[in-house]
């Protein structure tokens, strides 16, 4: 039941104190995403000014619990200024570490397991990000670490639907 | 803590007012027995969610599946005429617990709370509620008593007009009479799962009558809690459901007036619920069987049966009594050693129309993260939007955090919450 010094890394509070990257971006240039989760109100918007497929500049708004919060100003940091391809990257790798942990609780505690697809960097290659690898501990915390993630994901792929469209 | 003057009638008329040994009473219940791994005790504070059970209800269930079980209604042999028997004891026992006329007919089983309020909605709303008529809601409802009544307004256009709260979280009466005028239905809560303020319903049902409404009143946080009758109330329909008063899950409640009941159409359709089926048609089943299509949760029933005797032995008022006191303890140890770092979202300690919920905020720590921080403790506390997504949007916050109060919390829970409270205001600083 404890535990507790897992979920709430020093750099995770730190995060959640002095979130990186809060504020908005003008509509266009920038696009705007919103995740929501309706189990527990958590809310992450995500402004996106891509350009030349690099992620130039990135603003978190919304509001939730510290794991949340802190997952969305800790992404915002890993992923600006670098492509999108990286970006996406990231995001399998990020969700592959609470995906592999996922399958491992309640099991047998192994952590073994098929490696997910898209999880091209281990845990230890994610810088402070790895901080959040506590989190799988707390099953029902998953959904808060992971929400920006999903709303960020969600934002590439309306980004490259659009150039897809208006490429054709 | 014993109550004092004239003792409301309870249930079976037992002996009322006796004060509450929560401590001992706690040995009925092996889950609060349990010990965390460093030996430390659970502190239970989640029974608005779901209450714990005394090893009679679970005795009571376990007698039934290892004696007497079989379908209901059916089998001619003993063992099945024994299990009809027990069902439909227990059905007469919680109908009289809540001050039913006629117990026999007037208590439909159903899974649970939400169920039974779907079943007026769905039976009375869509059959009987005249067109155009109105239904009468309140803006602090669980959804269980708001989503059936949005259903059933997408479906026929029902209007719906809600009574709003009061700066002191009590419902605001003032619109009454011009709000329930033209209304066919009025849907309250007996107690708030959020705010913990119990709602006088006299005034509110003597207006609905007066404007040709029925009322239905959602006890699911009062029924466990307080003597109701509803015959002394005058309500219309009473849903509540077993979980929540020491019962098992899989069973609810609904009450409701015999020529209602009569009148009402079948809502589920299968077993049980008929007496005659041809290949054009069905002739109905009579009340209250009418209404519970397909095998019921029989073991279910006789537990919550079993819940209801074990709550008549400690007597109501002494559980009212009980948590009254130790409501208004725990708002005065959080006032005391808090101060303003809480947030009470709910009538003060000193309001005697509130119950042994209270919903806080405590320096900003968003719900989740306190709950979370409140676990390791061992403090059961449930953090979140309570069901009540409208009242949160009126209260201005996404969630609180609840702790919710029996017959079974002592003083050491509350100072238990309150040690919590402090090491999340260490760790969040």
């Amino acid at each position: 039941m404890s535990g507790l010094e897992d979920l709430y890394r020093e750099i995770i509070l730190d995060h959640y104190r002095s979130p990186r990257n809060r504020g908005e971006i003008e509509v266009p240039p920038a696009l705007r995403v919103e995740g929501f989760n309706p189990l527990c109100g958590d809310e992450v918007v995500v402004f996106l000014l891509v350009e030349d497929s690099i992620v130039r500049d990135i603003r978190i708004g919304g509001q939730g619990c510290s794991i949340s919060q802190s997952s969305a100003s800790m992404m915002s940091a890993a992923v600006k200024g670098r492509s999108v391809d990286e970006a996406r990257q990231l995001i399998s790798s990020f969700k592959a570490m609470m995906s592999i942990h996922e399958q491992s609780i309640g099991g047998d505690g192994t952590e073994s397991g098929p490696e997910p697809p898209g999880a091209t960097i281990p845990p230890e290659g994610l810088g402070e990000l790895a901080a959040l690898q506590g989190v799988v501990k707390f099953p029902v915390r998953i959904k808060c670490a992971t929400l920006s993630w999903n709303t960020l994901a969600q934002g590439l792929d309306e980004l490259s639907s659009q150039s897809a469209s208006s490429a054709s | 803590m014993a109550a004092t003057g004239a003792p409301e009638r309870t249930g079976l008329g037992l002996e009322t007012g006796r004060a509450l040994d929560a401590a001992a009473l706690r040995r009925d219940f092996p889950l609060l027995e349990r010990r965390r791994s460093d030996g430390r005790r659970i502190t239970y504070l989640d029974s608005a969610a779901s209450s714990q059970h005394p090893r009679q209800v679970l005795e009571a269930m376990d007698h039934y599946y290892e004696t007497t079980h079989a379908n209901v209604h059916r089998g001619v042999y003993a063992i099945a005429e024994e299990a009809t028997r027990r069902y439909e004891a227990a059905r007469v026992r919680i109908g009289t617990f809540v001050g039913a006329r006629a117990p026999s007919r007037e208590i439909v089983f159903t899974k649970n709370a939400t169920e039974a309020l779907n079943l007026v909605a769905q039976s009375y709303g869509r059959r009987l509620l005249p067109e155009g008529k109105a239904v009468l809601l309140t803006e602090m409802e669980h959804h269980a008593n708001l989503v059936p009544w949005l259903m059933l307004s997408q479906e026929r256009g029902t209007p719906l007009r809600y009574l709003p709260l009061d700066e002191r979280y009590h419902l605001d009466l003032s619109r009454l009479d011009e709000l329930v005028d033209g209304a066919g239905i009025v849907a309250v809560s007996a107690m708030s799962n959020v705010l913990g303020t119990v709602n006088d319903l006299r005034p509110v049902i003597e207006a609905a009558h007066d404007a040709g409404a029925l009322v239905v009143v959602d006890g699911s946080q009062l029924v466990p809690h307080r003597v109701v009758d509803v015959t002394a109330l005058g309500a219309d329909f009473l849903a509540f459901t077993g979980h929540k008063m020491l019962g098992p899950t899989g069973i609810g409640v609904l009450w409701a007036r015999e020529e209602l009941l009569e009148e009402m159409p079948a809502w589920l359709g299968g077993g049980e619920m008929i007496r005659d089926v041809r290949l054009d048609g069905f002739t109905p089943n009579d009340i209250p069987w009418k209404f519970e299509a397909g095998t019921p949760p029989i073991a279910e029933a006789i537990g919550l049966g079993a819940a209801v005797e074990y709550l008549q032995a400690v007597g109501m008022e002494s559980i009212a009594a009980h948590e009254r006191a130790l409501t208004r303890r725990a708002l005065e140890v959080l006032d005391d050693r808090h101060g303003a770092d809480v947030t009470v979202y709910g009538p003060p300690a000193d309001d005697p129309n509130r119950g042994g919920v209270i919903s806080i905020g405590y320096r900003g720590i968003h719900p989740h993260d306190l709950a979370q921080v409140l676990d390791a403790e061992g403090v059961c506390v449930r953090a979140g939007h309570h069901c009540a997504k409208p009242l949160m949007r009126r209260l201005g916050v996404p969630a609180t955090a609840r702790a919710s109060l029996y017959l079974y919390n002592d003083d050491d829970d509350v100072l238990a919450l309150s040690d919590a409270l402090a090491k999340a205001g260490e760790l969040f600083g």
